[in-house]
């Protein structure tokens, strides 16, 4: 299964659209950083609103997306945490480690990515 | 075998989803709400993905239980493997504790997830983790 990376002005735009197994996982996150480094991106934004499960190797692999995004000059947020996967996330311990951005939708992710990136100048 | 029972032998990580899959199924059918259907999948996710990780091979048993005494219907996911065994299981459980770099919360988060947590480890032997969801 190929997901698309969509380019919307700077930002690269990822909807994980099914369950995805380990190896789908890791990847999606070889293209996504490559795409990254190839368009120059400034910002990722990854939509996880189909996902009913994010077990830990999941929370990981999201903010090893997020942290080598980082080093490659692009901030990354995730959007669409359904309220069942966020109390499921809190519980598992999650927020011990999951430093990630998050917004509650595409349109708030693409905002909230305007603004760290104009206070970056 | 009975529809309120299911196996799945679990050798990759493509098994991880399908036992989620049956997991969340069950647990819909069972009357469990969004959130604790949430719980389920995601411990079963943890402890089969242990299986994958640290021993290869394994079987997830899911099935539906009741208690005579609390008058009340549950789940029980019960994981066996017989790879290295575990150690110290009360490191294992310490949250974050990790051998293989990832968050370490597998059997610590399996365990918070669920009401009932029970797991019997003998190094050389294998492992059998049994936890249990109940209905409220």
């Amino acid at each position: 299964m190929d997901i698309p990376i969509l380019k919307i002005e700077n930002f690269l735009v990822v909807t994980i659209q099914a369950e995805m197994s380990d190896d789908e996982i890791l990847k999606l996150q070889k293209d996504i950083l490559s795409r990254i480094k190839e368009v120059s991106a400034s910002g990722l934004i990854i939509d996880i609103t189909a996902l009913d499960v994010v077990d830990s190797f999941m929370g990981r692999t999201l903010s090893n997306i997020a942290n080598t995004a980082d080093l490659l000059g692009a901030k990354t947020v995730v959007v669409g945490v359904r309220p069942a996967v966020a109390l499921t996330l809190v519980e598992l311990g999650i927020r011990i480690k999951w430093n990630l951005n998050t917004a509650l939708n595409l349109e708030k992710g693409i905002d909230m990515l305007k603004k760290r990136i104009e206070i970056r100048g | 075998m009975s529809e309120t029972e299911k196996r799945i032998s679990i050798k990759s990580s493509a098994d991880i989803i399908t036992a989620r899959g049956v997991g969340r199924e069950m647990a819909k059918q069972l009357g469990f709400n969004i959130v604790d259907q949430t719980k389920i999948t995601t411990a079963i996710s943890e402890l089969t993905r242990n299986i994958v990780t640290y021993t290869g091979k394994g079987r997830v048993i899911i099935k539906k239980i009741h208690s005579d005494a609390d008058k009340k219907d549950g789940m029980a996911i019960i994981c066996t493997d017989k790879g290295p065994g575990i150690e110290s299981i009360e490191l294992v459980l310490k949250a974050g504790y990790s051998t293989s770099n990832s968050l370490g919360l597998g059997l610590s988060g399996a365990k918070m997830l669920m009401d009932d947590f029970d797991i019997k480890s003998k190094p050389g032997q294998g492992t059998r983790v049994t936890i249990k969801k109940w209905l409220r």
